[in-house]
Protein backbone atom coordinates (compact mmCIF):
# COMPACT_ATOMS: atom_id res chain seq x y z
CA UNK A 1 0.00 0.00 0.00
CA UNK A 2 1.39 3.47 -0.68
CA UNK A 3 2.43 5.50 2.07
CA UNK A 4 1.61 8.75 0.32
CA UNK A 5 -0.91 9.35 -2.15
CA UNK A 6 -2.09 12.51 -4.10
CA UNK A 7 -4.93 12.62 -6.07
CA UNK A 8 -5.37 15.18 -8.50
CA UNK A 9 -3.63 17.88 -6.56
CA UNK A 10 -3.28 21.33 -8.01
CA UNK A 11 -2.50 25.21 -6.64
CA UNK A 12 -2.54 28.10 -8.12
CA UNK A 13 -1.24 31.33 -6.97
CA UNK A 14 -3.64 33.98 -8.40
CA UNK A 15 -3.46 33.55 -12.09
CA UNK A 16 -0.21 31.26 -11.55
CA UNK A 17 -1.03 27.70 -12.02
CA UNK A 18 1.97 26.17 -9.85
CA UNK A 19 0.88 23.18 -9.94
CA UNK A 20 -1.43 21.17 -11.96
CA UNK A 21 -3.64 18.04 -11.77
CA UNK A 22 -0.72 15.88 -10.48
CA UNK A 23 -1.40 12.21 -8.81
CA UNK A 24 1.53 10.39 -7.56
CA UNK A 25 2.12 7.84 -5.06
CA UNK A 26 4.93 6.73 -2.85
CA UNK A 27 5.59 3.03 -1.46
CA UNK A 28 6.88 2.66 1.79
CA UNK A 29 10.93 1.29 1.00
CA UNK A 30 11.29 3.27 -1.99
CA UNK A 31 13.39 6.61 -3.23
CA UNK A 32 11.70 8.66 -5.44
CA UNK A 33 13.61 11.24 -7.56
CA UNK A 34 11.60 14.65 -8.20
CA UNK A 35 13.12 16.15 -11.29
CA UNK A 36 12.31 19.18 -12.87
CA UNK A 37 13.59 22.45 -14.12
CA UNK A 38 13.25 26.07 -11.91
CA UNK A 39 9.80 26.74 -11.73
CA UNK A 40 8.58 23.81 -12.64
CA UNK A 41 6.49 22.96 -9.54
CA UNK A 42 8.59 20.73 -7.19
CA UNK A 43 8.98 22.95 -4.52
CA UNK A 44 5.21 23.61 -4.43
CA UNK A 45 4.22 20.43 -4.54
CA UNK A 46 6.87 19.34 -1.64
CA UNK A 47 5.81 22.48 0.66
CA UNK A 48 2.32 21.29 -0.25
CA UNK A 49 3.22 17.87 2.05
CA UNK A 50 5.48 19.34 4.41
CA UNK A 51 2.15 21.56 5.26
CA UNK A 52 3.69 24.83 4.26
CA UNK A 53 0.29 25.77 2.46
CA UNK A 54 -2.69 23.91 1.61
CA UNK A 55 -3.60 22.65 -2.44
CA UNK A 56 -6.40 24.53 -3.94
CA UNK A 57 -7.63 21.01 -5.12
CA UNK A 58 -7.12 17.44 -4.88
CA UNK A 59 -6.31 15.44 -1.89
CA UNK A 60 -3.86 13.93 0.36
CA UNK A 61 -3.68 10.65 1.58
CA UNK A 62 -1.32 8.80 4.54
CA UNK A 63 -2.01 5.23 4.79
CA UNK A 64 -5.51 5.18 3.14
CA UNK A 65 -6.74 8.15 5.37
CA UNK A 66 -7.13 11.43 4.43
CA UNK A 67 -4.42 13.84 5.17
CA UNK A 68 -5.01 17.48 5.75
CA UNK A 69 -2.42 19.60 7.27
CA UNK A 70 -2.38 23.30 8.17
CA UNK A 71 1.62 23.71 9.56
CA UNK A 72 4.84 22.24 9.07
CA UNK A 73 4.19 20.94 12.68
CA UNK A 74 1.40 18.62 11.59
CA UNK A 75 3.55 17.01 8.62
CA UNK A 76 5.74 16.36 11.51
CA UNK A 77 3.37 14.60 13.73
CA UNK A 78 2.25 12.92 10.59
CA UNK A 79 5.55 11.20 10.34
CA UNK A 80 6.37 13.39 7.19
CA UNK A 81 10.18 15.19 7.79
CA UNK A 82 11.94 17.54 5.72
CA UNK A 83 15.49 18.06 5.12
CA UNK A 84 15.41 21.71 3.79
CA UNK A 85 17.78 22.77 1.33
CA UNK A 86 19.68 25.00 3.53
CA UNK A 87 19.55 22.47 5.71
CA UNK A 88 18.01 24.76 8.26
CA UNK A 89 21.41 24.29 11.28
CA UNK A 90 21.85 26.83 13.46
CA UNK A 91 25.93 27.14 12.98
CA UNK A 92 26.25 28.24 17.69
CA UNK A 93 24.89 25.10 18.26
CA UNK A 94 26.20 21.62 18.97
CA UNK A 95 25.18 18.92 16.36
CA UNK A 96 22.87 17.53 18.97
CA UNK A 97 21.32 20.66 20.27
CA UNK A 98 20.59 20.92 16.41
CA UNK A 99 19.39 17.52 16.06
CA UNK A 100 16.92 17.99 19.25
CA UNK A 101 16.05 21.72 17.38
CA UNK A 102 11.99 21.96 18.31
CA UNK A 103 11.55 19.03 20.13
CA UNK A 104 14.29 18.80 22.88
CA UNK A 105 14.11 16.22 25.60
CA UNK A 106 14.11 17.13 29.16
CA UNK A 107 13.72 15.66 32.55
CA UNK A 108 12.39 16.57 36.23
CA UNK A 109 8.84 16.90 37.07
CA UNK A 110 5.80 19.01 36.47
CA UNK A 111 7.04 22.60 35.70
CA UNK A 112 10.26 21.91 36.92
CA UNK A 113 11.72 20.54 33.80
CA UNK A 114 15.73 20.63 32.71
CA UNK A 115 17.43 20.24 29.62
CA UNK A 116 18.30 16.39 29.38
CA UNK A 117 22.19 16.81 27.76
CA UNK A 118 23.33 13.31 28.32
CA UNK A 119 20.29 11.63 26.85
CA UNK A 120 20.48 14.04 23.74
CA UNK A 121 24.32 13.35 23.57
CA UNK A 122 24.09 9.77 23.75
CA UNK A 123 21.14 9.27 21.18
CA UNK A 124 22.14 11.92 18.40
CA UNK A 125 25.83 9.70 18.82
CA UNK A 126 23.59 6.41 18.09
CA UNK A 127 22.30 8.26 14.89
CA UNK A 128 25.28 9.23 13.82
CA UNK A 129 26.72 5.67 14.27
CA UNK A 130 23.57 4.16 12.35
CA UNK A 131 24.39 6.74 9.57
CA UNK A 132 28.07 5.69 9.91
CA UNK A 133 28.71 9.45 9.72
CA UNK A 134 31.88 10.74 11.54
CA UNK A 135 29.93 13.30 13.40
CA UNK A 136 30.57 14.23 16.93
CA UNK A 137 27.17 15.13 18.80
CA UNK A 138 29.27 17.65 20.90
CA UNK A 139 30.68 19.75 18.03
CA UNK A 140 29.57 22.78 16.98
CA UNK A 141 27.69 22.69 13.69
CA UNK A 142 29.72 26.01 12.78
CA UNK A 143 32.91 23.40 12.18
CA UNK A 144 31.81 20.86 10.27
CA UNK A 145 32.31 19.61 6.93
CA UNK A 146 28.96 19.53 4.66
CA UNK A 147 28.69 15.94 4.80
CA UNK A 148 28.79 16.03 8.28
CA UNK A 149 26.06 19.47 8.06
CA UNK A 150 23.68 16.49 6.00
CA UNK A 151 24.26 14.25 8.32
CA UNK A 152 22.72 16.41 10.97
CA UNK A 153 19.80 17.58 9.10
CA UNK A 154 19.09 13.38 8.37
CA UNK A 155 19.78 12.43 11.74
CA UNK A 156 16.98 14.93 12.83
CA UNK A 157 14.21 13.22 10.71
CA UNK A 158 15.69 9.62 12.50
CA UNK A 159 14.10 10.68 15.88
CA UNK A 160 10.97 9.69 15.50
CA UNK A 161 9.28 6.87 13.39
CA UNK A 162 9.27 8.77 9.97
CA UNK A 163 7.70 6.95 7.10
CA UNK A 164 8.82 9.54 4.67
CA UNK A 165 11.70 11.89 4.29
CA UNK A 166 11.56 14.45 1.97
CA UNK A 167 15.11 15.95 0.80
CA UNK A 168 15.57 18.98 -0.91
CA UNK A 169 18.32 19.27 -3.14
CA UNK A 170 20.43 17.48 -0.84
CA UNK A 171 23.55 17.04 -2.91
CA UNK A 172 23.59 20.36 -4.21
CA UNK A 173 26.96 22.58 -3.13
CA UNK A 174 29.21 19.99 -2.07
CA UNK A 175 32.25 18.11 -2.63
CA UNK A 176 32.43 14.71 -4.63
CA UNK A 177 33.10 12.64 -1.63
CA UNK A 178 30.46 14.23 0.54
CA UNK A 179 28.02 13.64 -2.04
CA UNK A 180 28.57 9.66 -1.76
CA UNK A 181 28.15 10.33 2.00
CA UNK A 182 24.87 11.87 1.30
CA UNK A 183 23.84 9.19 -0.99
CA UNK A 184 24.38 6.37 1.51
CA UNK A 185 22.66 8.21 4.13
CA UNK A 186 19.73 8.00 1.92
CA UNK A 187 20.29 4.15 0.99
CA UNK A 188 20.30 3.77 5.10
CA UNK A 189 16.94 5.18 5.12
CA UNK A 190 15.27 3.17 2.61
CA UNK A 191 16.77 0.09 3.97
CA UNK A 192 14.43 1.26 6.89
CA UNK A 193 11.58 1.29 4.89
CA UNK A 194 11.31 4.94 4.69
CA UNK A 195 9.66 6.82 1.85
CA UNK A 196 12.53 8.95 0.40
CA UNK A 197 11.55 11.54 -1.89
CA UNK A 198 14.85 13.12 -3.54
CA UNK A 199 13.93 16.26 -5.48
CA UNK A 200 17.96 17.52 -6.96
CA UNK A 201 19.22 18.44 -10.45
CA UNK A 202 21.85 16.52 -10.80
CA UNK A 203 20.97 13.45 -13.06
CA UNK A 204 24.12 10.86 -11.75
CA UNK A 205 22.74 11.36 -7.84
CA UNK A 206 19.16 10.44 -8.95
CA UNK A 207 20.06 7.57 -11.06
CA UNK A 208 22.73 6.06 -9.03
CA UNK A 209 19.98 6.25 -5.87
CA UNK A 210 16.06 6.37 -7.07
CA UNK A 211 14.00 3.41 -7.61
CA UNK A 212 11.41 6.13 -9.69
CA UNK A 213 12.11 8.80 -11.26
CA UNK A 214 9.19 11.79 -11.62
CA UNK A 215 9.45 14.43 -14.06
CA UNK A 216 7.49 17.46 -13.70
CA UNK A 217 7.12 20.19 -16.31
CA UNK A 218 5.30 23.38 -16.15
CA UNK A 219 3.60 22.30 -12.91
CA UNK A 220 2.38 19.00 -14.97
CA UNK A 221 3.63 15.74 -14.15
CA UNK A 222 5.30 14.38 -17.58
CA UNK A 223 6.98 11.02 -16.18
CA UNK A 224 6.21 8.77 -13.64
CA UNK A 225 8.84 5.29 -14.12
CA UNK A 226 11.46 3.34 -12.71
CA UNK A 227 14.81 4.09 -13.01
CA UNK A 228 15.71 0.66 -15.16
CA UNK A 229 12.97 1.37 -17.70
CA UNK A 230 14.33 5.07 -18.14
CA UNK A 231 17.49 6.67 -19.10
CA UNK A 232 19.58 10.09 -18.44
CA UNK A 233 18.77 11.00 -22.32
CA UNK A 234 15.06 10.41 -21.90
CA UNK A 235 14.98 12.59 -17.89
CA UNK A 236 16.85 15.22 -20.01
CA UNK A 237 14.33 15.61 -22.72
CA UNK A 238 11.20 15.31 -20.86
CA UNK A 239 13.16 18.42 -18.22
CA UNK A 240 13.59 20.65 -20.85
CA UNK A 241 10.61 19.46 -22.86
CA UNK A 242 12.30 17.63 -26.26
CA UNK A 243 9.86 15.20 -25.11
CA UNK A 244 6.49 15.66 -24.49
CA UNK A 245 5.23 12.88 -22.31
CA UNK A 246 6.01 9.10 -21.41
CA UNK B 1 44.98 0.21 16.87
CA UNK B 2 42.27 1.32 14.31
CA UNK B 3 39.81 4.06 15.29
CA UNK B 4 36.28 2.56 15.13
CA UNK B 5 33.53 5.12 14.26
CA UNK B 6 32.17 4.93 18.03
CA UNK B 7 35.12 5.99 19.09
CA UNK B 8 35.03 9.00 16.78
CA UNK B 9 31.59 9.97 17.69
CA UNK B 10 32.53 9.65 21.64
CA UNK B 11 35.11 11.78 21.47
CA UNK B 12 35.18 15.30 22.97
CA UNK B 13 36.84 17.56 21.03
CA UNK B 14 37.29 19.90 24.18
CA UNK B 15 37.91 19.36 27.45
CA UNK B 16 36.98 22.19 30.25
CA UNK B 17 40.16 23.61 30.42
CA UNK B 18 40.47 24.12 26.81
CA UNK B 19 36.96 25.62 26.72
CA UNK B 20 37.58 28.10 29.74
CA UNK B 21 40.90 29.31 28.06
CA UNK B 22 39.12 30.22 24.60
CA UNK B 23 35.93 32.12 26.41
CA UNK B 24 36.09 35.59 26.46
CA UNK B 25 34.84 36.12 29.58
CA UNK B 26 37.52 34.29 31.31
CA UNK B 27 39.99 36.80 29.93
CA UNK B 28 37.49 39.91 31.49
CA UNK B 29 37.69 37.88 34.48
CA UNK B 30 42.04 38.26 34.66
CA UNK B 31 41.68 41.62 33.47
CA UNK B 32 40.18 42.63 36.89
CA UNK B 33 41.60 40.72 39.28
CA UNK B 34 44.62 42.35 37.41
CA UNK B 35 43.10 45.76 37.91
CA UNK B 36 42.04 44.94 41.37
CA UNK B 37 45.37 43.97 42.31
CA UNK B 38 47.06 46.43 41.00
CA UNK B 39 45.07 49.29 42.91
CA UNK B 40 45.37 47.36 45.57
CA UNK B 41 48.96 48.11 45.60
CA UNK B 42 48.77 51.65 43.94
CA UNK B 43 46.25 53.10 46.22
CA UNK B 44 45.89 53.08 49.71
CA UNK B 45 41.56 53.98 49.38
CA UNK B 46 41.07 50.82 47.11
CA UNK B 47 40.93 47.92 49.08
CA UNK B 48 39.54 49.17 51.82
CA UNK B 49 35.73 48.15 53.16
CA UNK B 50 34.15 51.25 51.86
CA UNK B 51 35.43 51.01 48.64
CA UNK B 52 34.70 47.79 47.78
CA UNK B 53 31.18 48.28 48.90
CA UNK B 54 30.81 50.90 46.87
CA UNK B 55 31.88 49.37 44.24
CA UNK B 56 29.87 46.44 44.80
CA UNK B 57 26.90 48.30 45.03
CA UNK B 58 27.26 50.44 41.82
CA UNK B 59 28.02 47.03 39.59
CA UNK B 60 24.80 45.92 40.31
CA UNK B 61 22.33 48.48 38.84
CA UNK B 62 24.31 48.41 35.07
CA UNK B 63 24.92 43.95 35.99
CA UNK B 64 20.59 43.45 36.18
CA UNK B 65 19.78 45.41 33.34
CA UNK B 66 22.81 43.54 31.45
CA UNK B 67 21.36 40.58 32.53
CA UNK B 68 18.05 41.17 30.99
CA UNK B 69 19.97 43.04 27.58
CA UNK B 70 21.86 39.29 27.49
CA UNK B 71 18.48 37.98 26.58
CA UNK B 72 18.00 40.06 23.70
CA UNK B 73 21.09 40.21 22.63
CA UNK B 74 21.51 36.78 22.31
CA UNK B 75 18.47 36.27 19.86
CA UNK B 76 20.55 39.40 17.80
CA UNK B 77 17.95 42.10 19.51
CA UNK B 78 18.38 45.07 20.92
CA UNK B 79 16.93 47.04 23.25
CA UNK B 80 17.54 51.16 23.78
CA UNK B 81 14.72 51.90 25.89
CA UNK B 82 16.16 50.21 29.43
CA UNK B 83 17.31 53.74 30.57
CA UNK B 84 14.21 55.00 30.26
CA UNK B 85 12.11 51.55 31.23
CA UNK B 86 14.04 51.94 34.36
CA UNK B 87 13.50 55.82 35.23
CA UNK B 88 9.82 55.51 34.07
CA UNK B 89 9.57 52.31 36.38
CA UNK B 90 11.23 54.19 39.31
CA UNK B 91 9.05 57.03 38.59
CA UNK B 92 5.59 54.93 38.76
CA UNK B 93 6.62 53.29 42.28
CA UNK B 94 7.37 56.93 43.88
CA UNK B 95 4.37 58.11 42.41
CA UNK B 96 2.28 55.69 43.50
CA UNK B 97 3.94 55.44 46.89
CA UNK B 98 3.73 59.17 47.89
CA UNK B 99 0.24 59.22 46.63
CA UNK B 100 0.18 56.94 49.46
CA UNK B 101 -0.31 53.96 48.72
CA UNK B 102 1.72 51.06 50.09
CA UNK B 103 4.93 49.36 49.00
CA UNK B 104 3.22 46.33 47.46
CA UNK B 105 1.23 48.14 45.35
CA UNK B 106 3.98 50.73 44.31
CA UNK B 107 6.24 47.22 42.90
CA UNK B 108 3.11 45.59 41.49
CA UNK B 109 2.66 48.98 39.47
CA UNK B 110 6.07 49.11 39.00
CA UNK B 111 6.54 45.90 37.32
CA UNK B 112 3.29 45.74 35.77
CA UNK B 113 4.46 48.89 33.99
CA UNK B 114 8.08 47.38 32.92
CA UNK B 115 6.05 44.66 31.68
CA UNK B 116 3.56 46.22 29.48
CA UNK B 117 6.26 47.92 27.59
CA UNK B 118 8.28 44.97 27.22
CA UNK B 119 5.22 43.42 25.48
CA UNK B 120 4.70 46.26 23.53
CA UNK B 121 8.31 46.48 22.08
CA UNK B 122 8.34 42.60 21.90
CA UNK B 123 4.63 42.45 19.67
CA UNK B 124 6.03 45.59 16.94
CA UNK B 125 9.45 43.66 16.67
CA UNK B 126 8.34 39.84 16.56
CA UNK B 127 4.62 39.98 14.97
CA UNK B 128 4.75 43.74 12.37
CA UNK B 129 8.25 43.16 11.43
CA UNK B 130 9.57 46.13 13.11
CA UNK B 131 13.67 46.73 13.69
CA UNK B 132 14.54 46.21 17.03
CA UNK B 133 16.81 49.51 16.95
CA UNK B 134 14.15 51.80 15.99
CA UNK B 135 11.50 50.28 18.02
CA UNK B 136 13.38 50.54 21.40
CA UNK B 137 15.20 54.04 19.89
CA UNK B 138 11.24 54.96 20.34
CA UNK B 139 10.41 53.81 23.69
CA UNK B 140 13.76 54.94 24.66
CA UNK B 141 11.62 58.67 24.03
CA UNK B 142 8.40 57.83 24.89
CA UNK B 143 9.13 56.14 28.30
CA UNK B 144 11.30 59.00 29.85
CA UNK B 145 8.64 61.26 28.52
CA UNK B 146 6.19 59.71 30.37
CA UNK B 147 8.01 59.40 33.15
CA UNK B 148 7.97 63.44 33.27
CA UNK B 149 4.60 63.53 32.60
CA UNK B 150 3.87 61.08 35.76
CA UNK B 151 5.51 63.18 38.01
CA UNK B 152 5.37 66.65 36.79
CA UNK B 153 8.88 66.96 36.03
CA UNK B 154 9.59 67.19 39.71
CA UNK B 155 12.23 65.09 42.31
CA UNK B 156 9.81 62.74 44.26
CA UNK B 157 12.18 61.60 47.64
CA UNK B 158 9.14 60.91 49.72
CA UNK B 159 7.46 57.90 49.23
CA UNK B 160 4.27 58.07 51.69
CA UNK B 161 3.61 55.16 55.26
CA UNK B 162 6.47 52.51 53.38
CA UNK B 163 9.30 55.31 52.84
CA UNK B 164 11.79 53.18 55.26
CA UNK B 165 10.90 49.80 54.00
CA UNK B 166 11.63 50.72 50.66
CA UNK B 167 15.07 52.37 51.68
CA UNK B 168 15.83 48.90 53.48
CA UNK B 169 14.94 47.22 50.39
CA UNK B 170 17.48 48.92 48.42
CA UNK B 171 20.21 50.55 50.90
CA UNK B 172 19.96 48.03 53.35
CA UNK B 173 22.39 44.76 54.11
CA UNK B 174 20.34 42.32 55.73
CA UNK B 175 23.12 39.48 55.13
CA UNK B 176 26.76 38.89 56.38
CA UNK B 177 26.84 43.05 55.59
CA UNK B 178 26.96 42.74 51.84
CA UNK B 179 24.55 45.45 49.84
CA UNK B 180 20.90 44.49 49.31
CA UNK B 181 21.43 45.13 45.85
CA UNK B 182 24.46 42.68 45.26
CA UNK B 183 22.25 40.10 46.72
CA UNK B 184 19.85 40.57 44.31
CA UNK B 185 22.07 40.73 41.12
CA UNK B 186 23.89 37.01 42.30
CA UNK B 187 20.34 36.00 42.63
CA UNK B 188 18.75 37.18 39.42
CA UNK B 189 22.42 35.85 37.35
CA UNK B 190 21.53 32.20 39.06
CA UNK B 191 18.52 32.46 37.51
CA UNK B 192 19.51 33.80 34.34
CA UNK B 193 22.01 31.53 34.01
CA UNK B 194 19.95 28.73 34.52
CA UNK B 195 17.27 29.54 32.27
CA UNK B 196 20.21 30.05 29.16
CA UNK B 197 21.88 26.90 29.81
CA UNK B 198 19.17 24.20 31.37
CA UNK B 199 15.90 25.24 29.96
CA UNK B 200 13.91 24.46 26.36
CA UNK B 201 13.21 28.50 25.98
CA UNK B 202 16.89 29.54 26.78
CA UNK B 203 17.61 27.07 24.17
CA UNK B 204 15.83 28.48 22.10
CA UNK B 205 16.84 31.65 21.99
CA UNK B 206 20.03 30.71 21.45
CA UNK B 207 18.95 28.80 18.18
CA UNK B 208 17.18 32.26 16.95
CA UNK B 209 20.21 34.20 17.35
CA UNK B 210 21.94 31.34 15.61
CA UNK B 211 19.51 31.31 12.31
CA UNK B 212 16.35 32.31 12.88
CA UNK B 213 14.92 31.15 10.11
CA UNK B 214 16.09 27.29 11.01
CA UNK B 215 14.57 27.98 14.34
CA UNK B 216 11.29 28.75 12.64
CA UNK B 217 11.54 25.95 10.02
CA UNK B 218 11.98 23.39 12.86
CA UNK B 219 8.83 24.60 14.74
CA UNK B 220 10.44 26.74 17.80
CA UNK B 221 7.47 29.27 18.57
CA UNK B 222 9.88 32.35 17.20
CA UNK B 223 7.51 34.99 17.59
CA UNK B 224 6.09 34.53 21.56
CA UNK B 225 9.77 33.95 22.72
CA UNK B 226 10.67 37.47 21.10
CA UNK B 227 8.32 38.83 22.76
CA UNK B 228 9.32 37.03 26.22
CA UNK B 229 13.00 38.09 25.40
CA UNK B 230 11.99 42.18 25.33
CA UNK B 231 9.55 41.78 28.42
CA UNK B 232 12.23 40.01 30.71
CA UNK B 233 14.84 42.93 29.38
CA UNK B 234 12.15 45.71 30.54
CA UNK B 235 11.45 43.95 33.60
CA UNK B 236 15.11 43.62 34.78
CA UNK B 237 14.99 47.57 34.05
CA UNK B 238 11.56 47.17 35.98
CA UNK B 239 13.94 45.62 38.72
CA UNK B 240 16.92 47.78 38.43
CA UNK B 241 14.83 51.21 39.41
CA UNK B 242 12.86 50.11 41.79
CA UNK B 243 16.05 48.71 44.00
CA UNK B 244 18.29 51.95 42.97
CA UNK B 245 14.82 54.05 44.10
CA UNK B 246 15.49 52.66 47.53
CA UNK B 247 19.04 52.98 47.21
CA UNK B 248 18.89 57.17 45.89
CA UNK B 249 15.88 57.94 48.12
CA UNK B 250 14.91 59.86 45.80
CA UNK B 251 13.94 60.16 41.78
CA UNK B 252 14.48 62.09 39.22
CA UNK B 253 13.66 62.29 35.59
CA UNK B 254 17.39 61.95 34.42
CA UNK B 255 17.63 58.58 36.15
CA UNK B 256 19.17 55.96 33.71
CA UNK B 257 19.81 58.51 31.33
CA UNK B 258 22.38 57.09 28.79
CA UNK B 259 22.34 53.94 30.39
CA UNK B 260 21.67 51.61 27.67
CA UNK B 261 24.75 52.21 26.38
CA UNK B 262 26.66 51.15 29.41
CA UNK B 263 24.59 48.10 30.05
CA UNK B 264 25.07 46.90 26.13
CA UNK B 265 28.73 47.89 26.51
CA UNK B 266 28.82 45.52 29.70
CA UNK B 267 27.31 42.30 27.81
CA UNK B 268 29.58 43.02 25.20
CA UNK B 269 32.78 43.23 27.33
CA UNK B 270 31.59 39.80 28.40
CA UNK B 271 31.38 38.05 25.46
CA UNK B 272 28.08 38.83 24.07
CA UNK B 273 28.03 39.19 20.39
CA UNK B 274 25.79 42.04 18.88
CA UNK B 275 24.94 39.61 15.61
CA UNK B 276 23.35 36.54 18.20
CA UNK B 277 23.60 33.43 19.33
CA UNK B 278 26.28 33.97 22.15
CA UNK B 279 26.29 35.71 25.78
CA UNK B 280 26.34 34.64 28.96
CA UNK B 281 25.30 35.94 32.12
CA UNK B 282 28.04 35.63 34.51
CA UNK B 283 29.67 37.72 31.37
CA UNK B 284 26.82 40.46 31.73
CA UNK B 285 28.02 40.68 35.49
CA UNK B 286 31.85 40.41 34.82
CA UNK B 287 31.52 42.76 31.88
CA UNK B 288 29.44 45.33 34.07
CA UNK B 289 32.56 44.65 37.20
CA UNK B 290 35.39 46.27 34.54
CA UNK B 291 33.56 49.07 33.75
CA UNK B 292 32.76 49.61 37.59
CA UNK B 293 36.60 49.12 38.45
CA UNK B 294 37.89 50.91 35.56
CA UNK B 295 35.50 53.98 36.66
CA UNK B 296 36.62 53.67 40.47
CA UNK B 297 40.20 53.01 39.83
CA UNK B 298 40.58 56.51 37.49
CA UNK B 299 38.80 58.76 40.64
CA UNK B 300 41.15 56.69 43.05
CA UNK B 301 44.45 57.37 41.00
CA UNK B 302 43.31 60.97 40.23
CA UNK B 303 42.78 60.67 36.51
CA UNK B 304 40.48 63.76 35.28
CA UNK B 305 37.55 62.06 34.72
CA UNK B 306 37.12 63.53 31.49
CA UNK B 307 39.40 60.34 30.35
CA UNK B 308 36.77 57.77 31.71
CA UNK B 309 34.73 57.42 28.33
CA UNK B 310 38.16 57.14 26.53
CA UNK B 311 39.09 54.02 28.61
CA UNK B 312 35.72 52.39 28.65
CA UNK B 313 35.77 52.86 24.95
CA UNK B 314 39.14 51.01 25.08
CA UNK B 315 37.89 48.15 27.32
CA UNK B 316 34.94 47.39 24.94
CA UNK B 317 37.35 47.39 21.65
CA UNK B 318 39.79 45.56 23.69
CA UNK B 319 37.49 42.71 24.86
CA UNK B 320 36.39 42.42 21.42
CA UNK B 321 39.70 42.56 19.81
CA UNK B 322 40.64 39.07 21.59
CA UNK B 323 37.45 37.68 20.41
CA UNK B 324 38.33 38.60 16.64
CA UNK B 325 42.11 37.32 17.37
CA UNK B 326 40.63 34.00 18.14
CA UNK B 327 38.58 33.84 15.42
CA UNK B 328 41.11 34.80 12.40
CA UNK B 329 43.56 31.82 14.47
CA UNK B 330 40.22 29.37 13.89
CA UNK B 331 40.03 30.36 10.16
CA UNK B 332 43.53 30.02 9.57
Amino acid sequence: MAVLELTNISKHFGAIQAVNDVSLSIEAGQVVGLMGDNGAGKSTLVKMIAGNFPPSHGTMQMDGKDLVLHKPVEARQHGIEIVHQDLALCNNLTAAANVYLGRELRRGVGPFRILDYAAMYKRAGQIFAELKSETRPRDLVKQMSGGQRQAVAIARTMLSQAKIVLMDEPTAAISVRQVAEVLNLIRHLRDQGIAVVLISHRMPDVFDVADRVIVMRRGRKVADKTIASSSPEEVTGLITGAIEQV
Amino acid sequence: MAVTLDQTIAQKQHTLLSRVFASQTFWVVIAVILACLFLSVATDSFATTKNLYNITRNVTFVAIVALGMTFVIITGGIDLSVGSVLCLSSMVLAVTMHAGYGIEIGIAASIATALTIGAFNGVLIAYLGFPPFVVTLGMLSIARSLAMVASNNTVVFQFGPDHDKLLALGGGAWVFGIANPVLYTILLALITGFTLRWTKFGRHIFAIGGNEHAATLTGVPVRQIKVAVYMISALAAGIAGIIQTGWLGAVTTNLGAGMELQVIAATVIGGANLAGGMGTAFGAVVGAALIEVIRNSLGLLGINAFWQGTFIGGAILLAVLFDRIRNFRRND
